[in-house]
């Protein structure tokens, strides 16, 4: 069976259930000392809130993050009504306040932990596509669709594959099932399960991850046709063997969490292994320098790439940049210089461990940087020849599927694959331990709770989620492929861009004082 | 090899226990009590320390504030009894623009000495009022400084309070003919004075002129706050006064380098008068920030002044005005009007109000001033929650109006200021900015909301109907 394109037999969602005992949900029900476990809430609900095993009747605490919450009282079954006892009380969890940020709110999480334990999109009245931002992504909706238009054609049949190499050199055409790759997490930065179950995971759904900038374990071999090995400025761990490994090899130039900052990876992190595999010392704090020293213009550039072609004649050549004002003129010149794949890093991407002022205030976020570039490249008579690849504050389908209308081909994600693995988006992975949850982290005890088959799976069953969303935008529009969606940014409106008439049609944006 | 400009980062501990953000919430009637898995325990951070033991040895939980939000107790207590809310007191800090994520990351600048880092991406709006709504730049391959970040050492963060001479003119035998003033530079773009409308003391001021000696930059004073303890730190003190009390304080005039004068109708008589008593003076002039400080600008770069200071309100706005414009506009407006004039380069200008934070430095700059003024974040790094009591008369709950160790205070400082001059030389590497006063104006170094809407979504979206930010 053919691997790349519509015929792409999608794995299975397998329900993969939180790691903790108690998961985070956005209601709470609790059971007071009325109750008599007379056992009706059991019988009733459908969701399975209320757990209740045959030879033991006591009652158990509810299951609350099953709950579907208020609006469940539209139904007979809604157990707060029905109990006789009334010892049942529904309310919303007061935990959200301290869950979250403005652009990964606590709906966000846990819709998309819903949706990496399931595979399905989440039945709890969550919202998971729209961040607190109150500006890009947040503000931008697709316009409501005419219903003539609509496709009746079931998920199967839909495409949803990218193609990476459009150039026509003679290399592999290398197509994605997805539109989505796995952003660069370095061996140092992630614990190695983690990092392995990626790989596993962009395997099953026919697509890639890649190594980022910390050598590439051996563990990762077994899944090397889906594993860009990523080269940046402080070149560790790369090695020739890597490079030949490699389907794509990815030059980082810059991140957007850290643009013009290069690659930061905190003492504490560095433990013998992580050490041996970038060759440097145990324990010492690790920069990756920017930029490239040995690259000071675009025919510099064009160095690099060649000697990457040159060692793999198979490789496909991705050139990761930053989002200054003149990345459009950057896209171009790496187009000439022969990337295959253009990928963008918008200022608000994610980052093991960046500077605070880097975050916020360095380079443009993504959803002004894929026009500019995909107009230009437009202009230059290119955009057909390259593939163009966003990333940097992409957090869920509509995201992806908004970043390509407005221009991408596809998208890498990094964040959303570690909120599939339970990440609550703390911000302590940089330093200490590392990440309490075990994401994050290079501590053998902390890497332990997280095993590679769950994780693996959850990966699998958030993009089987996002596809279902993708499918169905698509069918709205009378698109049969993803591919028909790109740059048709006509199908976006922008909400403050519309009279106040034509606005109130549409979603308003989530707005709250949030604490961060 | 030239010495290089070093500030003397030392750990300084917070005197009382930091207010955190979130606060663990354990309902210990429902504790198992013996339970194996008890997940203080297991607290990565060990924020629990000893209160795990029996309740009633347990201490007055001042742990509460301190978690590090893994939300691991909460989520694997075995009888869930942890919960989480945000903290009531965490929500008093400081105001609407002196947020509490401000003053909570100032206080960890000051304890530490260290830049803000933090995994995970940014956790804020899109864009946001002031300030946020611009973004600097960054060169991605060619950098014309080529240093990256192990370059950093190289990059200059002087600026200059002395006024510039142009053309310079030379003899003969090539000697220097022109009368040149007396170069007064700040290795560090930034100048410290004490907030009025807030807590003042002696302490605090020995501690503030301390740390304007450990920085080696200036610090303005009021002339009722000079006293003897001060005199050690007398090089990097600049009195401020005005036309009705300069012959007052000729003592004050003589010893320092730099004087600042409050713009009044008769300032040329002003300045006048004090070029009489110290001709080779730095003077600067301390202006309102209000819709007439463009104008002004230009007019009192033709006196004989060196550096224009402007104030706008603590938060930041335009003095005396109904719909008050914020720093960021009017920086831009004065600059701008001293360009079109042909007379940037003759003047040197700070700006005082609202800099909370050390991209506000770095963008105030780029906007056009020379360098600003760090006021309110002096008192943060003492503790301060700017809950604005003391301007009440009532007692400082950070304690800092009565005793403290004046050391410990000018270390605090210093490390605040020394975390904004390593975030400022972070954003400068990455703009391949070598020099400060490369950076003053340098608008293409940066990119506005504004304009990259128009840009970007445009032509996409059309003409947008929702002016400002909302």
């Amino acid at each position: 069976m053919k691997k790349n394109n519509i015929q792409f037999q999608f794995p299975k969602a397998v329900k993969t259930p939180d790691r903790f005992r108690n998961p985070i949900s956005k209601y709470t029900i609790r059971r007071n000392a009325r109750c008599v476990s007379c056992g009706l809430c059991s019988e009733l609900c459908p969701y399975g809130v209320h757990p209740r095993y045959d030879d033991y009747a006591k009652p158990l605490r509810p299951l609350d993050y099953k709950c579907i919450g208020f609006k469940c009282k539209e139904n007979d079954f809604f157990c707060i009504d029905r109990c006789p006892e009334q010892a049942l009380t529904l309310r919303r969890n007061p935990i959200l306040d301290t869950l979250g940020d403005y652009r990964w709110t606590a709906e966000m999480l846990i819709g998309h932990w819903e949706m990496a334990e399931t595979g399905n999109l989440p039945v709890v009245d969550l919202e998971y596509s729209l961040g607190n931002s109150g500006g890009g992504f947040d503000k931008i909706r697709f316009k409501i669709p005419n219903p003539d238009d609509y496709l009746n054609l079931p998920d199967t049949d839909m495409d949803t594959s990218v193609t990476l190499n459009k150039r026509g050199d003679g290399r592999p055409v290398r197509i994605n099932a997805i539109p989505c790759y796995g952003g660069g997490m370095s061996y140092g930065s992630t614990a190695l399960s983690v990092m392995i179950s990626r790989a596993q995971a962009a395997t099953l759904l026919n697509t890639l991850t890649c190594t980022g900038e910390g050598g590439y374990p051996d563990e990762l071999i077994p899944y090397a046709d889906h594993v860009i090995t990523q080269i940046a400025t402080g070149l560790f761990g790369v090695r020739e063997e890597t490079i030949l490994h490699a389907p794509m090899v990815e030059f980082k130039y810059a991140q957007g969490a850290k643009p013009g900052l290069g690659g930061h990876l905190l003492g504490d992190k560095v433990t013998p292994e992580v050490a041996a595999m970038r060759e440097t010392v145990v324990g010492n704090a690790l920069f990756s320098p920017f930029p490239f020293h040995s690259v000071y213009s675009v025919e510099d550039h064009k160095k690099h790439v060649d000697w990457v072609k040159e060692i793999n004649p198979k490789a496909l050549v991705s050139v990761k940049v930053s989002t200054p004002t003149d990345v459009d003129m950057v896209a171009v010149g790496s187009y000439y210089a022969g990337a295959h794949v253009v990928h963008l890093d918008g200022s608000y991407g994610g980052t093991g461990a960046a500077p605070d002022i880097a975050k916020k205030n360095i380079a443009m976020p993504i959803e002004y940087a894929i026009p500019k570039v995909h107009n230009f490249l437009k202009e230059e008579g290119v955009r057909d020849k390259v593939c163009l690849i966003a990333s940097g504050g992409i957090r869920n389908a509509m995201d992806v599927a908004k970043a390509i209308a407005l221009g991408a081909d596809g998208v890498v994600i990094g964040t959303a694959e570690l909120v599939a693995l339970e990440c609550v988006r703390c911000g302590h992975c940089e330093s200490g331990r590392g990440c309490a949850r075990g994401i994050a982290t290079t501590d053998h005890e902390l890497g332990k709770i997280i095993t590679q088959e769950w994780a693996t799976q959850r990966i699998v069953n958030m993009y089987i989620a996002w596809r279902k969303q993708w499918c169905e935008i698509l069918r709205q529009y009378g698109l049969k492929s993803i591919r028909e969606l790109v740059g048709r940014s006509d199908l976006l409106v922008h909400l403050d861009y519309l009279d106040e008439e034509e606005r109130s049609k549409y979603q308003p944006a989530p707005q709250a004082e949030l604490i961060i | 090899m030239p010495e290089k400009y070093h500030i003397p980062i030392k750990t300084a501990e917070p005197r009382h226990n930091t207010i955190g953000k979130y606060a663990i919430i354990e309902f210990r009637e429902d504790c198992a009590g013996s339970c194996r898995e008890c997940v203080k325990k297991k607290c990565i951070y060990g924020i629990f320390k000893e209160n795990y033991m029996h309740l009633s040895t347990m201490n007055e939980p001042e742990y509460l504030y301190a978690c590090h939000s893994c939300f691991r107790c909460v989520q694997e207590c075995t009888k869930g009894i942890f919960s989480r809310v945000v903290n009531p007191e965490y929500r008093t800090l400081g105001n609407d623009y002196w947020k509490p994520d401000i003053i909570y990351k100032l206080w960890y600048q000051a304890h530490t000495g260290k830049v803000p880092v933090s995994g995970s991406g940014y956790r804020g709006p899109f864009v946001a009022a002031g300030f946020d709504s611009m973004w600097t730049d960054m060169s991605e391959i060619v950098r014309p400084t080529r240093d990256g970040i192990h370059g950093r050492e190289y990059i200059n963060t002087c600026f200059e309070l002395s006024r510039r001479v142009s053309p310079l003119k030379f003899g003969d035998d090539m000697s220097l003919v022109s009368d040149v003033p007396p170069i007064l530079e700040n290795p560090i773009p930034l100048m410290l004075r004490l907030p009025d409308a807030f807590l003042s003391n002696k302490q605090i001021i020995i501690s503030s002129a301390k740390a304007a000696q450990g920085l080696d930059t200036l610090l303005l004073l009021r002339p009722e706050d000079f006293s003897d303890a001060l005199l050690p730190y007398a090089r990097n003190l600049v009195p401020r006064l005005n036309g009705d009390n300069i012959m007052d304080h000729e003592d004050l005039i003589l010893k320092s380098r730099a004087v600042e004068l409050a713009f009044d109708s008769n300032i040329q008589e002003t300045v006048r008068k004090v070029r009489d008593i110290k001709y080779d003076l730095v003077l600067i002039i301390g202006i309102p920030l209000d819709k007439n400080a463009a104008s002004r600008a230009v007019e009192l770069t033709h006196f004989d002044v060196d550096t224009l200071l402007f104030y706008a309100d603590e938060n930041g706005n335009e003095l005396n005005a109904e719909h008050p414009r914020f720093l960021k506009e009017m920086i831009r407006e004065v600059h701008l009007n001293l360009v079109n004039n042909f007379i940037r380069q003759k003047i040197n200008l700070v700006f005082s109000g609202g800099i909370a934070m050390a991209e506000h430095m770095a963008k105030a700059i780029i906007c056009g001033a020379d360098g600003v003024i760090v006021d309110i974040p002096l008192l943060i790094a003492l503790e301060c929650r700017v809950c604005h009591r003391c301007r009440n008369g009532l007692s400082c709950p950070a304690k800092i109006d009565g005793k403290f160790d004046s050391e410990w205070g000018s270390q605090r400082m210093i490390n605040l200021m020394g975390a904004w001059h390593n975030q400022l030389i972070e954003v400068m590497g990455a703009m391949g900015i070598r020099e400060a006063r490369r950076l003053r104006g340098e608008v293409g170094r940066s990119m506005w909301f504004e304009d990259l809407e128009m840009e970007s979504f445009g032509p996409i979206f059309g003409k947008r109907k929702i002016a400002g930010l909302k």
